[in-house]
């Protein structure tokens, strides 16, 4: 009987796809995301992902495109108008979902409303905080001071999601994520968020700009790589981000899928020990070393030297990495040209080591997270091989992200892998926390695992921030970045991702720097 | 009866206070959760402000005394990665979880029983072997496999059932649920045999052990001898004597469905509680692993006295009341 049921039940549900499947509106997308975001408050949780999510919905003033330029979308234009004062024009033909229409106050509420989530364990105040005072001169254009000079306004502005005063003055994050709250003026509204199953969107069709080719699009959290890729598979979903590594290449191959690849800003680097003692070296007969190796030039240099970047890209990461020397990526804001990858050297590293008084090597341990980057477990194993090749006796040892992100900040690690999204589309924000001189007051090298201490760079790089003009900021910041990469080897880069898209044939995607997964920017052929 | 639940409840509230302890020194000795989830951005001082604003800048012991007090009035703590309160993050999540290990349970009781019961009975014809030869497979198949496999097949090859997620719902008292919508059956189908089949071994082996064991005893024969049906025999006689072994297995297994359902749910991305408990422990968010941990001893607790009244119900031999202590 039981069986005659299951068998019934069978045959419904193949009845169901079957008689369903013409039903699907050919202007209904459905996207497979790889994380599963925690809320759809713009303002709530500082996170990329959930960032992305509320780029469907919600605007910004300035917009990152997808080569990490700066572009216009709520504001018209934006100009220093002195030291510290920024000066913003809104466009005019904005109207939020509630209908009301987009003014200068919305901006101000916009930008007072992350201090106010004090429950966020990831606030958006980092990019609020230099706002010291705002005037509002029309309500179309709006004055901002910061206390100094703050050239990176505009880039920090680009991850500030402005929200209609008038429909989010008094809506908690719960209403928020109820949907309750229609405050966005992006190219979709809201129809319901799932926590972790989904987001229904719906096309606003009295956005202001381009609008998507899709009237309702569904975005799927689904983190498991075998879920997701099953999902594209058996076409539950028309388009997935982040292939899994080992598949790109047969997803290339299939007839019926598209992939899309774009070099991503985040960034692959080892971090070095620079203090007096470092927890794990010790020397060939396993004895802790009084002396910290990794405080030698000539050790970090040969470390380098030892590490094949193309190895790691071509076959540890399945392509999908581009080694890089720089900490911006190729092309973007302030990549300096002079700075190539280390090439590999094996003798280079061993005299290197010999005169840095380590004929025989050292031992070290080497640790990597295993959950958060592309093989990251497998790159630090082949790092670990090639440093042993060397000579340096290398362990290595990896965790989850939750175990070892607290473990390297209380700074017990001494030597390992990290990688870093370079966000804002300048590199400056990540040289402030890794490699700038740990600074509580002025906030700097909060990240500064490696206690690396230089005072030019700091220099070069405070300089640098308070620079207004683009050209010569960049300028500051290649040579801060030259100093403490070629000359003090602070830290060893390797690569920068590469970031996958993969579609079902005869959709096209944009792919983009920031790894962002964007509805709008899916189109039929 | 009475002092029997009293004691139960006493007992129910020190596990409770256990596992709360241990948890919350577990997650505390991994490190600090603002590390991993603020945005890399901030300066120190922003770090330090977030720290305190979530209080996890107290010593461990008046984190822990804090988390008791609210505990007692039903606050678990509001989870530091969503911002809302833990309980209701789970609670949120459970119809999915329960959903999908009742129709996996009862499925399994299904076609377990009256497979495990006609193997008892026929042991030596070819049918009973082939069941009872398929039953190890189920037993011996890796539950992620199982499901990675019917998700190859049935979803992505013949493209039959979705391969993942939950189908529409409808509200029955509030709680979404997907057991009346054909959509829902078509989502729900893959993933709640993934979690059947080892059960349903299970319950086949245990059944046809009881019938074997019980037809071969006295009463059976009395009953034959007095003329009682077949019919009767095995759906009365029979039936309720293997009921008790079957019963206490069966309720622990559901138990374990719900709690550990975490693999079934992240394969066929789920949206129940398994999943959220992975999520939590990859973000350190304390609150969360420690509601959920409560919830599921909870759970088990609850489970437990259920299975003890059960027995009491089916077997009038056993009684409910403390045997009397003898002074020494």
């Amino acid at each position: 009987m039981s069986r005659m049921l299951k068998f019934l039940r069978i045959f419904f549900c193949v009845l169901w796809v079957v008689a369903s499947s013409p039903l699907l509106a050919l202007d209904e997308l459905r996207v497979g995301l790889s994380t599963d975001i925690v809320t759809v408050d713009p303002h709530f949780a500082n996170q990329d992902s959930v960032s992305a999510v509320c780029a469907h919905i919600y605007e910004t003033l300035v917009a990152l495109d997808p080569d990490t330029h700066l572009i216009p979308v709520l504001a018209t234009s934006w100009r220093p108008i002195n030291e510290t004062t920024w000066e913003f024009k809104l466009r005019r033909d904005v109207k939020f979902h509630d209908g009301s229409p987009l003014t200068a106050d919305d901006v101000a509420f916009s930008i007072d409303r992350p201090a106010t989530l004090t429950t966020s364990s990831a606030p958006f105040t980092s990019y609020t905080k230099t706002i010291v005072s705002k005037k509002i001169i029309d309500p179309y254009t709006i004055q901002l001071t910061t206390a100094i000079p703050y050239p990176l306004l505009p880039n920090d502005l680009s991850r500030i999601f402005i929200v209609s005063k008038k429909a989010a003055q008094n809506a908690s994050t719960e209403d928020f994520n109820l949907g309750k709250v229609e405050a966005g003026s992006g190219p979709f509204k809201l129809t319901r968020y799932t926590k972790g199953d989904s987001i229904q969107l719906q096309r606003n069709d009295a956005y202001w700009g381009d609008k998507p080719a899709w009237t309702q699009v569904t975005l799927k959290m689904l983190p498991n790589d075998s879920a997701r890729m099953s999902a594209l598979l058996s076409g539950d979903v028309q388009a997935i981000e982040n292939v899994q590594a080992n598949l790109v290449a047969q997803f290339r191959q299939n007839k019926k899928l598209s992939v899309y690849e774009k070099v991503s800003s985040r960034f692959m680097f080892i971090y070095l020990d620079f203090r007096d003692t470092t927890p794990y070296a010790v020397d060939k007969a396993g004895k802790p070393l009084a002396k910290n190796p990794l405080q030698d030039l000539r050790v970090r240099q040969a470390i380098s030297k030892l590490i094949d970047r193309n190895v790691l890209a071509e076959r540890v990461i399945d392509k999908l990495g581009v080694p890089n020397g720089n900490i911006a990526a190729p092309g973007t804001y302030g990549f300096s040209p002079t700075l190539t990858p280390e090439t590999y050297d094996l003798a280079g590293a061993k005299r290197l080591l010999t005169e840095a008084g380590y004929p025989n090597g050292f031992g070290i341990t080497f640790f990597a997270p295993n959950n958060r980057f592309i093989n990251d477990d497998q790159v630090a194993q082949a790092i670990g091989q090639m440093l042993t090749r060397g000579g340096i006796d290398t362990k290595v040892q990896t965790m989850p992200m939750a175990t070892y992100i607290p473990r390297a900040a209380r700074k017990e690690n001494g030597f390992g892998l990290l990688g870093w999204g370079v966000g804002g589309g300048e590199p400056s924000g990540a040289m402030r926390a890794f490699l700038a001189t740990t600074d509580k007051e002025k906030g700097l090298g909060a990240y500064n695992w490696a206690s690396y201490s230089n005072p030019r760079f700091d220099e070069l790089l405070l300089q640098a921030l308070r620079t207004v003009d683009d050209k010569p900021r960049e300028k500051l910041l290649q040579q801060a970045v030259e100093l403490a990469v070629k000359k003090d080897y602070a830290i060893i880069p390797l690569y920068n991702q590469v970031v996958t898209w993969a579609t079902k044939k005869g959709i096209r995607y944009t792919p983009r720097t920031d790894e962002f997964t964007l509805a709008q920017q899916f189109h039929p052929e | 009866m009475m002092v029997f639940m009293l004691r139960r409840l006493l007992q129910s509230v020190l596990a409770l206070l256990v596992m709360s302890l241990l948890v919350f020194v577990g997650v505390y000795a991994v490190g600090n959760p603002i590390d991993l989830l603020i945005d890399p951005q901030a300066t120190q001082a922003e770090i330090a402000r977030t720290v305190a604003a979530l209080g996890l800048d107290k010593p461990l012991w008046a984190q822990y005394l804090y988390f008791l007090k609210g505990a007692v009035s039903g606050d678990l703590g509001k989870s530091f990665v969503h911002g809302v309160p833990a309980l209701g993050l789970i609670l949120e999540r459970m119809p999915a979880t329960l959903e999908l290990a009742s129709v996996a349970i009862v499925g399994a009781i299904a076609v377990g029983m009256p497979l495990g019961l006609w193997a008892g009975l026929h042991p030596r014809s070819w049918a009973a072997r082939t069941i009872m030869g398929v039953s190890i497979l189920g037993f011996s198949l890796p539950t992620f496999w199982i499901g990675l496999m019917l998700i190859m097949w049935f979803s992505v090859q013949l493209g039959w059932l979705p391969s993942n997620g939950r189908g529409a719902t409808i509200d029955i008292f509030g709680m979404p649920l997907s057991i009346f919508t054909l959509d829902g059956w078509c989502h729900l189908l893959l993933p709640a045999l993934t979690l059947a089949l080892f059960n349903i071994a299970l319950i086949i082996r245990l059944a046809r052990t009881g019938t074997q064991e019980a037809m071969a005893q006295d009463y059976i024969k009395f009953a034959r001898a007095k003329g009682l049906s077949n019919r009767r025999i095995v759906g009365v006689h029979v039936l309720k004597n293997i009921a008790i072994p079957i019963v206490t297995v069966v309720a622990l297994q559901f138990g374990s469905v719900v709690a550990f359902a975490v693999v079934t749910e992240t394969i066929f991305a789920w949206p129940g509680m398994g999943k959220l408990l992975i999520d939590s422990i990859n973000l350190l968010d304390r609150p969360v692993i420690v509601a959920y941990v409560l919830i599921v001893v909870a759970l088990f607790i609850g489970i437990n006295l259920v299975v003890d009244l059960l027995y009491a119900l089916l077997d009038p031999r056993i009684r409910l009341a403390e045997p009397k202590m003898r002074a020494r």
